[in-house]
């Protein structure tokens, strides 16, 4: 069985954001750019499924500037098989993803379909269940777990106060959540390794998706900024304060 | 046309969630009807019918609703879309699983977790975790929105809307609900506790948590914990408040032991009140923070206890 795993290109989480002066955007010049913590997760469930001979191939597909095979190089570089670089320049809204990865999917014919549960720029959340929907497949969202047998998948989530489990038919889409596995660093022959690996290049035309993005942004701004407030001296008078001056206890 | 506002609940009770995800329907300026779809659910559409603001409350009682599932939701969904312009869902764990498949089967982008309603078609929105705020105007034709429930509040007064019972779709039956595990709590669900007490790092061990229990138990707050304290394995994940945790928004936020990484501050900082009580004058926690008690943790909850119970807490 084939797992194709998407891979987005997105500002390294330890950089603290900035909003450009005009308000178009995120400044991202200059800045460092890496794989999307939770398509890490997804990119590691994928190779473990191979490495208990559950998975025969690994593909790691991004939709991205020609930069973004360097992303694509990661999962490689990790021990994922081969990668798909679909060319789209600026944002790809999460409807647009899913209908490239859906034409990926009929051609490719996955069993399974792992992907982060969001990616940490745009933080929509949407683009495996989309896939899901556009496919008719079921969706196993914020995996904690996964078990996999020949016809159907259960899936452990995180849901709000607890964990639910599903099983799904298979095909199916999974999106991981953080307690899924920690994701293996690469090591330097697998890096050299990985140079050597097939990436093949194609466009959103390709598969006769249009990537214009639908929803306008109007503007980006910087959220309300806090104010540092007082310092306290004792435990009693910070409890004191939330009493009887924030009047919240 | 009329707004379709998903009703959040667990088949006996109705959640807070719904009542500020009918509040952001209003602002749409339509008719607000809500859909309660669940397994023997009628106490909640019971209560979904007092909720003000909303016109018609709409019932699919099916056991493949019965734990919000989401291939079944979006055929029930989806039967009832032509019928309206707008569709919220509150951006809880469930919500966030069935509305993308909404979205995409009416072929529009989803406007997830919406702050703020600018105009019928114009929201505010959250990126990067909150650390940039993005303005977006949804095209012409049906909106599937997700709400961010912390930054609505419910609307005031009692409403007797109509319940209406309708058909549901057949299961598509790609997917099914095996089984649960909910942590059982004497304590609030953190994210609708009024008041939260985390930890950190500081804290230095799973045992140490106890110490903020006994204040957990005094305030009736939930319990939450900063991502390093996760990953030391001092709680459970399902405590870890940040951007890849739980954002929460409670009338208290006390921080103790928390330096206060941006990934911690993404998910508390809308708080109303932040209280932090760390060593380091220097924690970045401290720049956020409304009041501020730069302390030995170990020395500084007992007596917040002690204070606490001298008050009568």
């Amino acid at each position: 069985m084939k797992v194709l795993v998407p891979v987005k290109r997105v500002i390294d989480f330890n950089v603290k954001v900035r909003v450009k002066g005009d308000q178009t955007g995120v400044d991202l010049s200059n800045v460092k750019m890496s794989m999307n913590p939770f398509d890490e997760i997804a990119v590691e469930e994928a190779l473990r499924l191979r490495e208990k001979g559950k998975a025969t191939e690994v593909i790691a597909v991004s939709i991205g500037p020609q930069a973004a095979q360097e992303t694509i190089r990661t999962a490689l570089a990790m021990g994922a098989d081969r990668g798909i670089l679909v060319k789209a320049e600026g944002d790809v809204e999460p409807l647009a993803v899913a209908k490239i990865l859906k034409a990926i999917c009929e051609e490719e014919k996955p069993g399974l379909v792992i992907l982060g549960k969001q990616a940490i720029d745009d933080d929509s959340n949407q683009t495996g269940q989309m896939l899901a929907a556009l496919l008719g497949w079921p969706q196993g969202t914020f995996a904690h777990k996964i078990e996999l047998s020949d016809t159907a998948i259960s899936v452990e989530r995180e849901i709000d106060g607890g964990l639910q489990t599903v099983e799904l038919k298979l095909p199916a889409v999974v999106t991981t959540d953080l307690r899924l596995n920690e994701p293996r660093y690469a090591s330097l022959p697998n890096i050299m390794k990985a140079k050597k690996k097939p990436i093949a290049e194609k466009t959103p035309a390709d598969y006769h998706v249009d990537a214009t993005p639908r929803l306008k942004v109007v503007k980006v701004s910087e959220p309300p900024k806090r104010q540092a407030g007082v310092k306290v001296k004792t435990a009693a008078e910070l409890i004191d304060r939330l009493k009887n001056e924030a009047g919240v206890i | 046309m009329a707004s379709l506002v998903i009703a959040e609940h667990d088949n006996a009770v109705l959640k807070d969630a719904t009542a500020k995800t009918v509040s952001a329907a209003a602002q749409l300026g339509a008719p607000v009807h809500v859909l309660v779809a669940g397994y023997q659910c009628g106490p909640v559409a019971e209560a979904a019918a007092r909720l003000p603001g909303v016109e018609k409350i709409l019932i699919a009682d099916a056991p493949a609703f019965a734990k919000m599932i989401a291939e079944p939701m979006e055929q029930l969904i989806l039967g009832l879309a032509p019928g309206y312009d707008a569709i919220l869902a509150p951006a809880t764990t469930n919500g966030k699983n069935y509305m993308p498949r909404v979205a995409a089967k009416l072929n529009v982008p989803q406007v997830s977790e919406i702050l703020a309603v600018e105009s019928p078609d114009t929201f505010r929105r959250p990126i990067y975790a909150g650390n940039a705020i993005q303005t977006v105007q949804a095209p012409a034709g049906k909106k599937v929105i997700t709400v961010r429930t912390t930054a609505f509040k419910p609307l005031e007064g009692v409403g007797s809307a109509p319940v209406e019972k309708i058909a549901a779709p057949a299961d598509p039956g790609i997917s099914k609900f095996v089984g649960e595990e909910l942590s059982r709590s004497e304590r609030p669900e953190l994210t609708s506790a009024k008041i939260i007490i985390s930890g950190g790092r500081g804290l230095q061990s799973g045992e140490n948590f106890h110490l903020l229990e006994k204040i957990a138990d005094k305030l009736h707050a939930a319990l939450g914990a900063s991502r390093a304290a996760v990953d030391a394995g001092f709680v459970p994940n399902d405590y870890q408040v940040g951007q890849t945790g739980k954002v929460v928004a409670p009338d208290l936020y006390i921080a103790v032991g928390i330096s206060g990484a941006i990934q911690h501050l993404a998910g508390m900082k809308d708080s109303k009140v932040i209280a932090a009580i760390n060593k380091d004058e220097e924690a970045p926690i401290f720049q956020i923070a409304d009041y501020g008690l730069v302390a030995d943790l170990f020395k500084a909850i007992p007596e917040m206890e002690q204070e606490l119970t001298r008050l009568g807490y």
